[in-house]
């Protein structure tokens, strides 16, 4: 097929359109006609097509995800809100530090290394953009039954691609979390958050201002890698000779990545960019019309100054290609010379492609033909937005109806084996085998990663600052009862912050779910909305940024709802962390907050296929006294270590605590079984000198916290109501499971 | 005391190990690999990493650096030089060293906390060891298998030039749980495991691979 051009597009104006191949309804088809006033040129089309995709528009959750605006709290941190690449929040002494995460899913199921890979390599690109240095990534993980045929097919690619990925970007893995369900079988979730620090002044933005300005894409060539995601070029419609059927899935270089981080830093520190667009879904369609809607408002593109992998690419193959590694930035004429230049040291491949202009035109030309022009915003903003119909399915009242029905240890030996089936189960196992495969040293400022509550780096090596974050997501709650699932998922992000005594400052999210066509998912993905922003707002902490993922299903079978929540913390001397185990015996043991019999949704209820029950409802009042009562415990140095509880409730908790150091304990529980098992919320082991048990009892009471005494640390066992497991029994039981099922 | 660091495009642990230096006390000074200039270093350390992204085979690219004409030669003239996990690559594939690195046995990247024996405490990165001393420091490689023949390995093991060891399970098929050897003449050493990483206990498993930094300071004081 010859160029299509605006004069031809309006000469023609009833050619026949693939609109439908590109995955465009027929009423998006024409409100592009409409706002073009005469049909969408091929490059047009293909760049609305990818732009206004349900990945790139976010066309059926935005009307729901306003609520992170209305709902948003006062706060002074938030320097960068919701829009940008990521949010960036104040955390004092001049820095700030932005936090994003990101899901990809749906490549890594295809093609699980270059999937995780490139998911990595896509939010890394993010953090870049805002200016800041990209410092720690984690990877939550979701995955079918661990002994399935499709997980031991994905799960090693996956974490072979996370780890081979962000190694190679020098950057540490400070957690993450690998959990089995058999919904997610054909539907792995793979969300990638990392994190970056800058000092204030440094934060970039993603506009294209002063007209005049050069527009330069550095990084990567462009290859037909990427294009496809909604299914575009299977048609072959727009070149029936050239390159077709490229795989959808984008192959990543990290190498290239890493120069092109040290490259655009030093870019940044010279204060060289007005604006500046990572390329990543939608390619050049999305950084070209995001900068110049978020600028000017217009800009001139030489599509054919876009330097090729492949010479045979069409012009919207080019569009649309989703090549990773590359960056768009704007530049003053005055700095490009330096501009070139650093990209010159770093063997960086460089091109100004084109300028600012005043307006309101996206004019792309391909070899002197026009074969754009379109009102940026048309394309990035003024997507469709679709109030999806919502249905709160059925099986909400059925499994809530549902008693749990679960075998309870009464006895030393039924103890035993609990604690030693939970210890070993998959989804509580030691997951070594899985972050032995990811550097959590490089940069030299990790204090904490898997299996802490939550990852700690250092920003600051003279005042010793530093940040926390952690992520947690509980689908068997938002599963029973999305609402409170999200909240929940909230707060065990924050405490598990908390724990360590940093002091939770901002939330991201990734929103994991199946069809948006279906009305009872739909209602899912409302109810997670609002239980998450209420829980923002009651909680005072702002909703940075987040992202969705939808049609994780496989026919009718949708996923669990799995909203991950990655919270931030601020915590001002690192040194001072609460760490999650003691080291030494001798210790008090005291459990904080309320144990219920609360089984549903628990860890062992799913190792009895036993899903339904209610789910707890989350007192975000209560946990934020916790909160403040685990910082104030660090600073006040009362406590030795600190864990939260979690899915297996207190066994696996103490499970985690003993092995951690090979330091014992004995501890005497009331109703041991429930005890053990339940997995209310909102509760914390510590373990203090029994010097502090006055701080800690007066303390525990300011904050209203329940306070009981479980144990003492010590020996070579842990001891639960006179069931001794001794710790290389535990061990070999905890840290087993991984290496038989994938070593 | 002035010690290089090189940064190859892809090289990671080159900002620790210039911190690792300043700890020790010295003086940190950034070489770059297209400037064959050593500013008046008088060691310097090639730290890890993945230069030229393990194209063709680790560190084969990045040994024909211009800045690596002037290190080969200072070299030879006994100036201090450590190479860690992508610098030990380097030094194999600049023949300063004898032998190779491979794929791990288990053929997958091992990011772990690894015990290891010093062993000769005669070269200019292990004086400030004790002979035998086991030390913790992080490992963290996907091709870190030292080989090389069996002549080789009789004469690494018959003078002394074997200076660490793993202690227990090999952790990725090392001929002899080799982790780090030695030249003949004791200036050049390439090491597997991560000194730079175990500084402060604070951030790493340990402070042990301090001493492979204050060790140099010591050689080059005299």
């Amino acid at each position: 097929m010859a160029l299509d051009t605006v004069a031809k597009a309006q000469a023609n104006p009833d050619a026949a359109q693939p609109f439908a191949e590109l995955g465009l309804k027929p009423d998006e088809y024409a409100s592009i006609k409409e706002i073009l006033g005469r049909r969408p040129t091929s490059s047009e089309l293909a760049m609305y097509s990818v732009m206004w995709s349900e990945h790139c528009s976010y066309k059926s959750s935005k009307v729901h995800l306003k609520q992170f605006g209305e709902k948003a709290v006062k706060t002074d941190a938030l320097l960068v809100g919701i829009g940008e690449n990521a949010g960036v929040v104040d955390v004092g002494q001049g820095y700030a530090v932005t936090f994003k995460i990101e899901s990809h899913n749906h490549p890594s199921f295809i093609e699980p290394y270059q999937g995780a890979a490139t998911g990595v390599g896509g939010i890394v690109r993010d953090i870049l953009t805002m200016g800041a240095r990209p410092i720690a990534i984690m990877d939550p993980l979701r995955f079918g039954p661990a002994d399935a045929a499709d997980t031991r097919r994905v799960l090693p690619g996956i974490i072979a691609g996370v780890g081979g990925y962000g190694n190679c970007l020098g950057l540490p893995n400070i957690g993450g979390e690998v959990v089995f369900d058999e919904t997610y079988i054909g539907n792995p979730l793979v969300n990638a958050l990392c994190v970056g620090v800058m000092k204030h002044s440094d934060i970039k933005l993603a506009k294209a201002a002063g007209a005049g300005n050069l527009v330069v894409l550095y990084g990567a060539k462009t290859g037909g890698d990427g294009i496809g995601g909604v299914s575009v070029l299977a048609s072959e419609t727009f070149e029936s000779k050239g390159p077709a059927k490229r795989p959808a899935v984008q192959v990543g270089d990290p190498f290239v990545e890493k120069v092109l981080i040290e490259c655009s830093l030093e870019i940044f520190a010279e204060d060289l960019v007005v604006g500046i667009q990572d390329l990543g879904g939608a390619g050049l369609s999305c950084a070209t019309s995001e900068l110049a809607s978020g600028g000017s408002g217009g800009m001139k593109v030489q599509l054919d100054k876009v330097p090729l992998r492949d010479p045979s690419l069409s012009p919207e193959e080019i569009l649309m290609s989703e090549s990773q590694e590359r960056m768009c930035a704007i530049v003053e004429p005055s700095k490009i010379a330096r501009f070139l230049e650093i990209c010159e040291k770093w063997d960086v491949t460089v091109n100004v492609i084109g300028e600012v202009t005043d307006g309101n035109h996206l004019e792309i030309t391909w070899n002197g033909e026009l074969i754009v022009d379109v009102p940026p915003r048309t394309v990035a903003h003024d997507g469709p937005v679709y109030q999806r119909p919502l249905a709160q399915p059925a099986y909400i009242d059925a499994v809530a109806k549902e008693i749990i029905n679960v075998p309870v240890p009464a006895t030393a030996a039924e103890i035993k084996s609990t604690i030693l089936q939970l210890a070993a189960t998959p989804n509580l196992a030691d997951k070594s085998w899985v972050t032995n495969q990811y550097d959590r040293y490089v940069q030299g400022n990790t204090i904490q990663s898997q299996p802490d509550d939550s990852g700690m780096v250092r920003i600051d090596e003279k005042t010793h600052l530093g940040v926390a974050v952690a992520t947690d997501a509980n689908a068997n709650w938002s599963y029973l009862n999305p609402y409170e699932g999200a909240k929940l998922a909230l707060a065990e992000a924050a405490r598990n912050i908390a724990t360590a005594g940093a002091k939770p400052l901002a939330v991201t999210n990734c929103l994991n779910f199946g069809s948006p066509e279906d009305p009872g998912v739909m209602w899912q993905f409302a109810e997670s909305v609002r239980g998450l922003a209420d829980g923002c707002l009651e909680m005072g902490l702002p909703v940075t940024g987040g992202n969705v993922s939808f049609y994780n299903q496989t026919g009718s079978v949708a996923i669990l709802p799995t909203p991950v929540i990655g919270v931030l913390g601020v915590i001002d001397d690192v040194r001072t962390r609460t760490p999650m185990s003691f080291d030494r015996g001798g210790l008090d043991l005291y459990l904080l907050g309320e144990t219920k019999e609360d089984l549903a949704g628990s860890e062992w209820a799913y190792m009895h296929q036993q899903r339904g029950g209610v789910a707890p409802t989350a007192d975000l009042q209560r946990e934020m006294r916790l909160i403040d009562l685990l910082v104030a415990g660090r600073t006040k140095k009362i406590f030795a270590a600190a864990h939260d509880l979690s899915q297996g409730g207190l066994a696996a908790t103490l499970t985690e605590m003993v092995l951690r150091h090979n330091v014992g304990a004995t501890t005497q529980l009331e109703n041991v079984g429930i005890s053990l098992l339940s997995e209310t919320p909102g509760r914390v082991v510590v373990a203090i000198d029994p010097a502090q048990s006055a701080a800690l009892i007066s303390e525990a009471a300011a904050q209203k916290i329940l306070l009981t005494k479980i144990g003492v640390t010590g020996g070579n066992a842990l001891v639960v109501n006179g069931a001794s497991i001794s710790l290389d029994e535990l061990r070999t039981a905890h840290t087993q499971t991984f290496p038989k099922l994938f070593g | 005391m002035k010690i290089g660091v090189v940064t190859f495009p892809g090289t990671l642990d080159d900002r620790d190990a210039a911190r690792a230096v300043r700890y020790a006390g010295g003086e940190a000074i950034s070489l770059w690999h297209n400037d064959a200039d050593l500013k008046g270093v008088d060691a310097v350390i090639l730290p890890g990493g993945f230069s030229y992204g393990d194209y063709l085979r680790c560190g084969a690219i990045s040994r024909f650096s211009p800045v690596m004409e002037p290190i080969i030669d200072a070299a030879h003239g006994g100036m201090p030089l450590l190479g860690i996990c992508n610098g030990f690559q380097v030094l194999a594939e600049a023949h300063l060293i004898p032998g190779a690195l491979t794929r791990n046995h288990e053929l997958h990247f091992l990011c772990r906390d690894q015990k290891l024996t010093i062993e000769n405490t005669d070269t200019a990165w292990t004086s400030s060891f004790s002979s035998g001393q086991e030390i913790l420091i992080p490992l963290k490689n996907g091709e870190g298998a030292y080989m090389c023949d069996d002549k080789t390995l009789a004469e690494l093991e018959g003078e002394g030039r074997i200076i660490a060891r793993y202690v227990g399970e090999n952790p990725n098929g090392s001929r002899n749980l080799i982790a780090g050897i030695t030249n003949a003449r004791g200036n050049v050493v390439g090491l597997m495991p991560h000194p730079e990483h175990a500084i402060d206990s604070l951030t790493g498993p340990s402070a042990d691979g301090l001493g492979f930094f204050t060790s140099v300071l010591k050689a080059l004081v005299g």
